[in-house]
């Protein structure tokens, strides 16, 4: 396969433009790092650098979250490179505005995203230590081969990498590289273990708040509780009398203690006095949210996708189902809380960030200083979770505003409960769901209208099911709550997948089908996902006799450019609590670059789900967000988890996502289980005992 | 202010602190040892998990007050070169994902295999009660055996010499 180069890509940079700032995540390394000598650095493009002793250094530009980036992405490149993966040490790119393409980390697209350009940057520096080498020779280049960091020629002699680097680095980059075959990979396809996991386990890891900056100060700031308000005024003397409290700081939407150490900030913090102005939300409740959705999908909402005539279809169906399905508002609650260190001094800003938006929070930093984007640097630090949160730059903004105020480098913290109380949250929604069938119990008409706040894209997306429904709507009421709305873990599809899977669920005992077969009936026109849905069914055992008591439900749902579908095998006491035993996933995402992340990022949506399902759920009193903390938005723990077990179907289809897709088929599938087991049908998240309850 | 003296890894370390700052800042601010996290500054996550004479506690609860004369081990204590049967266990089964609780789930399971060097399910699930928001729970159980196998064989060889 030739392709031709992006140019803008491919622009030759020097070593030193190419080298990120290290913030101490190489790995240990027996390689002599300090190696210096006349010889130079080949650095072909933003991505790949080989060093004279052979270490290959590949810029990783998306932010780790532990979706494993920092191995996945440079596996790609060292793949086409053909390097030696125990030579390959990885440097974390700062923002750019244009040279890696966009930084942003989210949609689950960082490897499906970057999948070619990284191919050819791995390609086209293979292809220079081929001529260099060839040139040294002064043989053909077609008599030589790249194997494991060297090239190899016919004859058998061979010069490693690093002895050719210096002189690959004075050959021009060439306009067109070949790329190899999927059936020639080496490195792609092999389950690697994560290059960061060891310094995980020892402390060295560096997080956002991890960052240490000589001469800095730690802040604290105390957020108008109601979603918009500000500050009207405020009382200092105390704080500033607590120890190591060395300024207080108005923010507009919030009053900033600084000190020498974060504790000191936050107890200078605990003691502020604060008149807020409230804003138009104050008297919000998650109860006249309800109110406004309740009464909006009463009249007929803006049109999202439609095929035949649904009202009419459903009008004269012999069988009709109606039914509301309710979704809560969920805090994203990465376990780092958000944070981040500024040093805003001398018109210029340094900024070290757990960010999945580096570029995002270059541009806010600029624009908040009125600096170029040349004066902001923006270094990314390893993310304690992200999930969309992080694609967000209020809490940058908060640091780089402090730091302008004090005139030195400073670290925002928000504690646990800022983090729960002002996050952009996964939309509340409402959803009036009708459905007909025929006399055979084939749906004739599929009616979905949701309401829900602030984005059409977040409460509408993954709506429209996949399945052959000859006449069916999905309209949409957007409705303005207050409520700051962002990505969450699988956005739209998190919601509407348990929705969708959840209704056709039920007009499948309503035709008095099996769930699997009506389903799979019904994916004519999606042979993918009716394949993971055949091999989910078939891996659990779909069909066959479960002990007394134990439910069994399925659920697929496409997205992310993926297609996965999952089996749950749930229980429910006479008390109403549920166990959830084993989950049985199948996902076809095209070609996998490394199995041992792909099954890392299904065991972990699995477990993000179970908590969206069965724990999770905001509440809105008086404007202001009610929970705060872990003991009131509570986790699923170590003691709660199924066996997971995951199926990759083997795929020629295009490179899809991973992070995200795993999540939107759990709920469905228990709450499926739980009407298997039950016979009662959950319509509201998240599953309550009192719902499950034997009558 | 107060002067407290402790030990944190086996060194002593002089700090000048309010006596009811709890030990997690003490370590991250004061002392500078960053691997030992805040997650929610009330106990219920353990991401602060470190040992104080050999018991894991949640530091981000323990006023400094409370620590004289106590031995405080942190994950950088536990062995930087990954010696500890845990952290290797924890590096075989790829445990972390982001990584921002390990440091508290490798200290709460080092503390658990030092009192029961063969722990059952029922235990892992009565001491590793922290939160992980990745998700990585069932490989943390595996490697919890997996490492309570390589201290049983150590414990075995090391009969098996005398």
């Amino acid at each position: 396969m030739k392709t031709a180069l992006n140019r803008r890509d491919f622009l030759k940079v020097s070593s030193v433009a190419g080298s990120g700032l290290v913030l101490g995540f190489y790995l240990p390394s027996k390689e002599n790092e300090m190696l210096v000598g006349p010889a130079a650095d080949f650095s072909p493009n933003a991505f790949v650098k080989i060093n004279p002793s052979g270490t290959v250094t590949i810029s990783v530009a998306k932010s780790e979250m532990g979706q494993g980036v920092r191995t996945s992405l440079p596996m790609i490149v060292a793949e086409e490179l053909d390097a030696d993966w125990t030579k390959v040490r990885i440097e974390q790119a700062d923002a750019h505005p244009t040279k890696y393409g966009s930084q942003s980390t989210g949609g689950s697209f960082s490897v499906r995203g970057s999948w070619q350009m990284l191919r050819q940057a791995g390609a086209t520096a293979r292809e220079m230590l081929l001529s260099a080498a060839a040139q040294s020779w002064n043989v053909q280049k077609t008599s030589c081969r790249a194997e494991k960091g060297f090239v190899v020629h016919s004859s058998g002699k061979k010069l490693s990498y690093g002895q050719l680097a210096d002189a690959a680095g004075k050959l021009s980059v060439p306009t067109s590289v070949e790329l190899k075959e999927n059936k020639d990979f080496k490195i792609l396809g092999k389950a690697l273990p994560k290059l960061d996991t060891p310094e995980k386990v020892n402390g060295s890891a560096v997080f956002g708040s991890d960052v240490r900056v000589k001469g800095m100060l730690f802040a604290s700031i105390e957020k108008c509780p109601v979603f918009g308000g500000k500050v009207k005024s405020f009382d200092a003397m105390k704080a500033k009398a607590v120890t190591g409290v060395k300024d207080v700081i108005n923010i507009e939407n919030g009053v900033a203690v600084v000190a020498n150490s974060t504790y000191a900030a936050f107890k200078g913090r605990d003691t502020l006095s604060i008149t807020w102005d409230e804003g138009q939300w104050a008297q919000q409740t998650s109860a006249s949210i309800k109110k406004l959705f309740e009464d909006a999908v009463k009249q007929k909402g803006s049109v999202e996708n439609y095929d035949g005539d649904a009202e009419d279809a459903f009008a004269a169906a012999p069988t009709k189902i109606e039914a509301v399905y309710e979704v809560p508002f969920a805090a994203h609650a990465t376990m780092e809380p958000m944070n981040c260190t500024a040093d805003v001094r001398n018109g210029r800003c340094e900024i070290w960030a757990p960010t999945q938006a580096p570029q995002g929070a270059q541009n806010e930093a600029a624009r908040i200083l009125g600096l170029p984007l040349d004066k902001v640097t923006v270094h990314v630090t390893l993310l304690g979770g992200g999930f969309g949160r992080r694609l967000q730059s209020d809490y940058v903004q908060d640091a780089v505003k402090v730091s302008k105020a004090v005139n030195a480098p400073v670290q925002v913290v928000w504690k646990r409960q800022d983090d729960m109380q002002h996050d952009w949250y996964r939309p509340a929604t409402y959803n009036l769901m009708r459905g007909g069938l025929d006399k055979n119990g084939s749906p004739v008409a599929w009616l979905h209208r949701v309401a829900g706040p602030s984005s059409r894209g977040l409460v509408v997306g993954g709506s429209t099911p996949p399945y052959s429904i000859p006449n069916f709507i999905v309209d949409s009421h957007i409705k303005e709550t207050g409520v700051p709305i962002g990505a969450w873990r699988s956005v739209g599809p998190s919601q509407n997948g348990w929705v969708v899977e959840s209704f056709i669920d039920e007009l499948a005992h309503a035709a008095k089908k099996d769930p699997f077969e009506y389903r799979r009936q019904l994916l004519g026109k999606s042979p993918r996902l009716k394949r993971a849905l055949e091999v989910a069914a078939e891996k659990a055992g779909w069909g066959k006799a479960l002990p007394r008591g134990i439910g069994r439900g399925i659920a697929a749902v496409e997205g992310f450019g993926s297609s996965i579908a999952e089996v749950a095998e749930v229980s429910v006491d006479a008390d109403g609590t549920l166990k959830i035993h084993r989950i049985v996933a199948a996902v076809d995402c095209g070609p996998v670059v490394n199995p041992n992340t792909v099954e890392a990022q299904l065991e972990s949506a699995v477990v993000y789900a179970m908590s969206a399902s069965l724990k999770d759920e905001i509440t809105i009193d008086k404007g202001r967000v009610v929970q705060s903390n872990f003991h009131d938005y509570s986790m699923p723990m170590i003691s709660e988890m199924p066996k997971v077990e995951v199926h990759i179907i083997p795929s020629t289809e295009a490179i899809g996502g991973i992070g995200e897709p795993g999540l939107p088929p759990l709920a469905p599938a228990v709450c499926n289980a739980i009407f298997a087991a039950t016979g009662k049908r959950i319509r509201r998240l998240p599953i309550r005992p009192e719902d499950l309850k034997r009558a | 202010m107060s002067s407290f003296t402790l030990t944190v890894n086996g060194k002593k370390h002089a700090v000048d602190v309010d006596p009811d700052t709890p030990l997690l800042w003490v370590l991250r601010d004061s002392i500078g040892l960053t691997g030992t996290k805040y997650g929610c500054g009330s106990g219920y996550c353990g991401s602060c998990t470190v040992h104080v004479d050999g018991e894991a506690i949640r530091s981000c609860t323990m006023a400094i007050e409370s620590l004289s004369g106590k031995k405080v081990t942190t994950i950088e204590g536990l062995s930087m070169n990954f010696g500890h049967p845990v952290q290797q266990a924890w590096i075989a089964g790829d445990v972390p994902q982001c990584g921002y609780c390990q440091s508290g789930q490798i200290m709460a399971a080092a503390a658990l295999l030092s009192e029961k060097s063969h722990p059952t399910d029922e235990d892992i699930n009565a001491s590793m009660n922290l939160i992980c928001r990745c998700g990585t729970y069932n490989r943390i159980r595996e490697a919890v055996h997996v490492a309570s196998e390589t201290i049983l064989k150590k414990e075995l060889g090391q009969k098996g010499g005398k």
